[in-house]
């Protein structure tokens, strides 16, 4: 009995407390950058795709919704043909963003992708890819590895030395 | 055997080997790059470091590099003390500071060498702040990327390139530091084992350029242990697909069969499978719409199969064993044929007679390695069987090898100080072709002579070794001479091989070499005898004994219906010959993968599976029964196995389809009892019901990605998983985690090895027999100790006729097999249509090199540029066979030349 009243007392009190619930989706609720919601595929500084299709993010993903084709273009350079995240797989762990050596994956703070039908929530690299370079501004893969993709030549980047010349017989 | 202790545990091991070995035998994870277990060692990459200790008390012990150091009686090391780790752990730190930040996009990764180690030794941190070294790359033909900032120098590449494969264009130039491995300069690689280099270099220098194409990491591949299907040999491969493309083919290993190596007509001539060119939808001609679904082809076949009409059942040298089987069940074994020429049948059957009568062992390829002299008599086994080649090549080095260690203790796998001691020894090889060979480099007798004089040279040769066999009148000196060095040669080995095929179109040669190895087989002397055969699945339509089709061309009228399975008979038989053929098959079915000559032909067109689409078994030129399986399921289109649509259409026969499908085991259990001489094979695979703990065997890896997302573009709910009732392998990734049985491997790995050197947990020993005895069953074993009989005819010499040449086939690894031609980058590499003529008849001729020239045979005119020979021996006239494009001819037939008449000026 007393335990009945000491809850009802306290219930009560909560009519006085700051309220928690807002007012959505008139009222927005405020997220941290590192909110782990949409995930988005990002640009370089150079504005070129980041995604270099090297599957670690399908790999590391958990339930297995990300699933891509690498391609090649003239000058070598790697990006997906498609990239696709099925949506109403995911969980939003994050660990394709933690297993991306590159940057280019990324959970942005926003959640608002709900669907009337499922089959919508499977997106394709058109609805992915945004012209940013999201929270990890200034990376550029191709300047940090050691292949030559039309981004830099070989010996050029900033951790190189120039090629080495095969007929130097010098020390 | 010796004792050792490892970590203060004592361990039973084989004598004679190194601690490396020894430990990974054992199943210890001990990181090295410059030891490969076909290659020996030469301690040159500091990798394999342990500590070794002086005795059981000592507690200081010192660093040795463990492929170096023999195992000892009593030995005592330690592979995890901390100052040998502290040491692993250095050296690849050393490594990775020069190493480009690369993985992402390295091809290697996921399957690197390199990697594993790293993770392996545990660096995980560059503590390095300074730059990188970086090499420019070359360009190495269609067939390998080169990357060489990820070399790590371990030399692995040279070593398998230059010793192992005798490649002359690939080297290590410049020094210190700056060492590069590659070529003088760009072009295309010329060994025709280059392919190997992606596994064998521990890192992305060299990765595979097709894959490039439709990039896939291992773990998302969809893998079966499959068979090759492009020459005879049989050389066991691994087929991985994804989104229903095979995306690659790597290396199984058979420690009997093809070991570590590939050929690069196996390796890359995969691309058929994905070819546009592709059959997927039945389509019956002469009606609209020409393409039908399943049952108004059954339907359609109802009416033609049931009439009380003959069946022709023409089988496929490159169609499985069951699907062959199948087809002969459906005609009739009076009616079952196979479609190649008079003569193709006619050699076949005679080298599957002499490999039955049991009077001689046939070899596996392993087994050849270890023959201590070797004859060839007129194959060209580096076009029509190149790993075989790789294997004579191996017998040279290894019994050089064994020559010079009689004298010292060292151990063979030391591999440096093995060839120091060899330097330019060769062991005993007689190389007999029409033509120059890259084997020629490495024989001690070499003969370029018409397939005529081989023979008598191998009758001869027999006659020395055998005196009651007969002698060969009227021998001319030169190959009187070659015959006693030979046959001196033969009689002190231990273990000689005799190698032949039918690639000349003379049964004399195959004959003589039967005797040879008969009358070498006495006392301790253990012959051994390989015939090469001209297709992955020639031995099974010779060991059936089944007529060539041009045998049947009498019995077909109005009345009878053809079936042609899998292949193209434009292939076989001249043009003119193979219409006159078809004019006759008013009714023709035929079942194939690809749009072909033939296909064009058929009023029915049924699509039949590919290796990666089929469950099957090929019987290889040693008599081995092997498996393939099949990789995925297509998920456009009606392919099917052959033998699936032969029940289909033998239900609608016997009108009592039960329903009940056959697997490929029941239709080799009824093969056994209607032919004995097939018995065993039904051992070949295990049933479809098998399971280990209750589970399948999975196809894929167990971190294969994207499974709820690969299809989802087409409906966002998965559909179920495919079944497959006809083996105990499943199409996921669930199922037996562990090491399968030897024949079901789908893909080689185990915890911490991602690379294809995780082989070595699969294997009894480090470079032995894979756990449970290497995969196949072999159907022709030895049975008497010498021969009864002899080949006694030996043919007379006949003078040829006035201005005429002997036609014969030139074979080429890229190009003469059908296949492998659909692959983009082999077509790269086919050479274009030539004809062949000696330096003398060219000069005699008067016709100049390039120029076209034009070769009458059987009343065919035939115009291609003339390239002249310079080995070829006079009286003959090569042409590249089975080139794309290029009719099929009389092989064995006398032809006419004469200057082009057409175009003179090209
Ligand atoms: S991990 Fe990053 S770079 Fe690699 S495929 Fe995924 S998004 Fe692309
Ligand atoms: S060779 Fe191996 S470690 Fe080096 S970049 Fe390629 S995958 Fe990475
Ligand atoms: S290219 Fe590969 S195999 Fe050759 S030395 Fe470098 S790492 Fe070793
Ligand atoms: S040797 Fe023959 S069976 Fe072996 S890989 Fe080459 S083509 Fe295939
Ligand atoms: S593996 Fe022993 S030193 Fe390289």
């Amino acid at each position: 009995m007393i335990s009945h009243i000491r809850t009802m007392w306290l219930v009560f009190l909560h009519l006085f407390h700051k309220k928690a619930t807002i007012q959505y989706p008139e009222e927005k609720i405020r997220l941290r950058p590192r909110y782990k919601g949409r995930i988005v595929l990002t640009k370089d500084p150079d504005g070129g795709e980041r995604c270099v299709g090297c599957y670690l993010c399908a790999a590391a993903c958990p339930v297995d919704c990300i699933a891509l084709q690498a391609t090649e273009d003239e000058h070598g350079r790697r990006y997906p043909e498609f990239f696709r995240i099925n949506f109403s797989r995911c969980i939003f762990c994050g660990y394709c963003e933690e297993a991306c050596p590159t940057y280019a994956i990324q959970l942005i703070p926003d959640f608002e992708m709900a669907e009337f039908k499922r089959q919508n929530l499977v997106f394709e690299k058109e609805d992915l890819l945004i012209d940013s370079q999201g929270k990890y501004p200034g990376y550029n893969f191709y300047k940090a590895a050691g292949v030559n993709i039309g981004v830099k030549e070989k010996g050029a980047g900033d951790q190189e030395e120039r090629p080495v010349d095969i007929h130097d017989l010098l020390p | 055997m010796p004792t050792i202790y490892i970590d203060n545990k004592p361990y039973e091991v084989k004598a004679g080997k190194n601690l490396l070995e020894t430990c990974l035998t054992l199943g210890l994870d001990l990181p090295y790059f410059c030891w490969h277990p076909a290659l020996g060692s030469v301690g040159a990459c500091r990798q394999c470091a342990i500590t070794l200790f002086k005795d059981k008390e000592d507690t200081q012990g010192r660093i040795v590099m463990s492929c170096m150091e023999p195992v000892k009686e009593g030995a005592c090391i330690s592979v995890s003390n901390a100052t040998a780790k502290a040491f692993r752990g250095q050296v690849i730190e050393w490594l990775m500071t020069n190493h480009p930040h690369d993985c992402p996009v390295c091809d290697e990764g996921g399957c690197c060498h390199l990697q594993d180690m790293t993770v392996m030794t545990g660096h995980n941190y560059r503590r390095y702040q300074y730059k990188k070294r970086t090499y420019l790359n070359q360009y190495l033909g269609p067939l390998l990327n080169h990357e060489m900032n990820r070399c790590i120098q371990c030399y692995r590449c040279v070593r398998f390139y230059k010793d192992y494969a005798g490649g002359e264009d690939l080297n290590v130039f410049a020094a210190h530091h700056h060492v590069y491995f590659g070529r003088e300069k760009d072009g295309i690689l010329q060994s025709p084992f280059s392919g190997n280099l992606v596994e064998v270099c521990p890192t992305g220098v060299f990765t595979d350029k097709t894959l490039k194409q439709h990039y896939t990491r291992k773990w998302d591949l969809t893998a079966a242990p499959s068979v090759c299907q492009h020459c005879s040999l049989g050389c066991n491969t691994t087929a991985g697909e994804r989104y229903g493309k095979i995306r690659s083919i790597t290396n199984r290993y058979n420690g009997a069969v093809n070991g570590y190596f590939l050929c690069d007509r196996g390796r890359f001539g995969y691309e058929f499978v994905n070819d546009e060119n592709r059959i997927t939808q039945p389509l019956i001609r002469n009606r609209v719409p020409e393409a039908v679904d399943e049952q108004s082809l059954m339907d359609h076949l109802k009416l033609l199969l049931t009439q009380s009409r003959t069946l022709i059942g023409i089988g496929s040298s490159r169609a499985s064993v069951e699907s062959n089987f199948a087809l002969r069940q459906l005609v009739g074994s009076e009616n079952f044929y196979q479609g190649v020429s008079l003569d193709e049948a006619a050699l076949g059957k005679l080298i599957a007679s002499i490999l039955q009568s049991g009077a001689v062992h046939t070899p596996s390829l392993k087994e050849m390695e270890q023959a201590d002299a070797v004859l060839v008599l007129g194959e060209d086994i580096w076009n029509t069987a190149p790993i075989m080649a790789l294997s004579v090549r191996q017998a040279v080095m290894n019994s050089a090898a064994a020559n010079a260690l009689q004298q010292t203790s060292i151990a063979g796998w030391h591999d440096a100080a093995v060839r120091e001691l060899v330097q330019d020894n060769k062991g005993f090889l007689a190389n007999a072709g029409l033509t120059a060979s890259p084997l020629d480099d490495i024989s001690t007798c070499t003969l370029h002579a018409t397939p005529h004089d081989i023979a008598v040279m191998g009758f001869a040769i027999a006659h020395a070794i055998h005196p009651g066999l007969p002698e060969v009148p009227q021998l001319n000196n030169e190959l009187a001479a070659k015959a006693a060095q030979i046959a001196k040669a033969l009689q002190q080995a231990k273990r000689p091989l005799i190698i032949s095929g039918p690639s000349c179109y003379n049964e004399a040669m195959i004959k003589a070499a039967f005797d040879i190895a008969g009358a070498l087989n006495t006392g301790e002397r253990k012959a051994m005898l390989s015939y090469v055969l001209p297709a992955c699945n020639s031995m099974t339509l010779a060991m059936m004994q089944a007529p060539s089709f041009e045998k049947s061309i009498d019995r077909i009228n109005d009345n009878t219906v053809v079936i042609i399975l899998e292949q193209d008979l434009y292939r076989s038989i001249p043009p003119a010959k193979a219409n006159a053929f078809f004019n006759r098959c008013k009714n023709l079915i035929v079942l194939d993968s690809l749009h072909n000559g033939t296909t064009e032909k058929a009023q029915v067109l049924i699509p039949a599976a590919t290796m990666a689409e089929a469950d099957g078994t090929l019987i290889n030129n040693e008599g081995r029964a092997q498996r393939y399986y099949q990789v995925f399921v297509p998920t456009t289109g009606m392919v099917k196995e052959s033998w699936k649509w032969f029940w289909q259409m033998r239900s609608l026969q016997t009108s009592s389809g039960n329903g009940l499908e056959l697997h490929p085991n029941d239709w080799l259990t009824k093969l056994e009892k209607t032919l004995p001489q097939f018995n065993g094979i039904s051992r070949v695979s295990y049933p479809p019901e098998f399971r280990i703990h209750g589970q399948a065997i999975p196809r894929e890896p167990h971190r294969y990605s994207g499974r709820t997302a690969m299809l989802a573009n087409l409906a966002v709910s998965e559909p179920k998983p495919l079944q497959d009732n006809d083996s105990p392998l499943s199409f996921t990734m669930e199922g037996y985690p562990n090491r399968p049985p030897a024949s079901l491997i789908p893909f080689f790995w185990a915890p911490g090895w991602n690379s294809i050197q995780s082989v070595n947990k699969y294997q009894q020993e480090t470079g032995g027999a894979l756990s449970g005895g290497d995969p196949g069953i072999r159907l022709l074993e030895q049975k008497t100790g010498t021969p009864t009989a002899y080949f006694t005819d030996i043919p007379e010499a006949l003078p040829a006729p006035r201005n005429k040449w002997l036609l014969l086939p030139a074979y080429h690894i890229f190009g003469s097999d059908e296949l492998s031609a659909y692959s983009a980058a082999i077509r790269e590499l086919c050479p274009e249509p030539y004809i062949g003529l000696s330096t003398q008849d060219t000069a005699e001729l008067g016709i100049t090199d390039g120029k076209n020239i034009t070769l009458v045979a059987e009343g065919e005119e035939y115009t291609y540029p003339l390239k002249i020979q310079e080995h070829l021996c006079n009286g003959i006239v090569l042409l590249p066979a089975g080139l794309p494009g290029m009719p099929a001819l009389t092989w064995g037939s006398w032809a006419t030349i004469a200057p082009s008449l057409k175009n003179n000026a090209v």
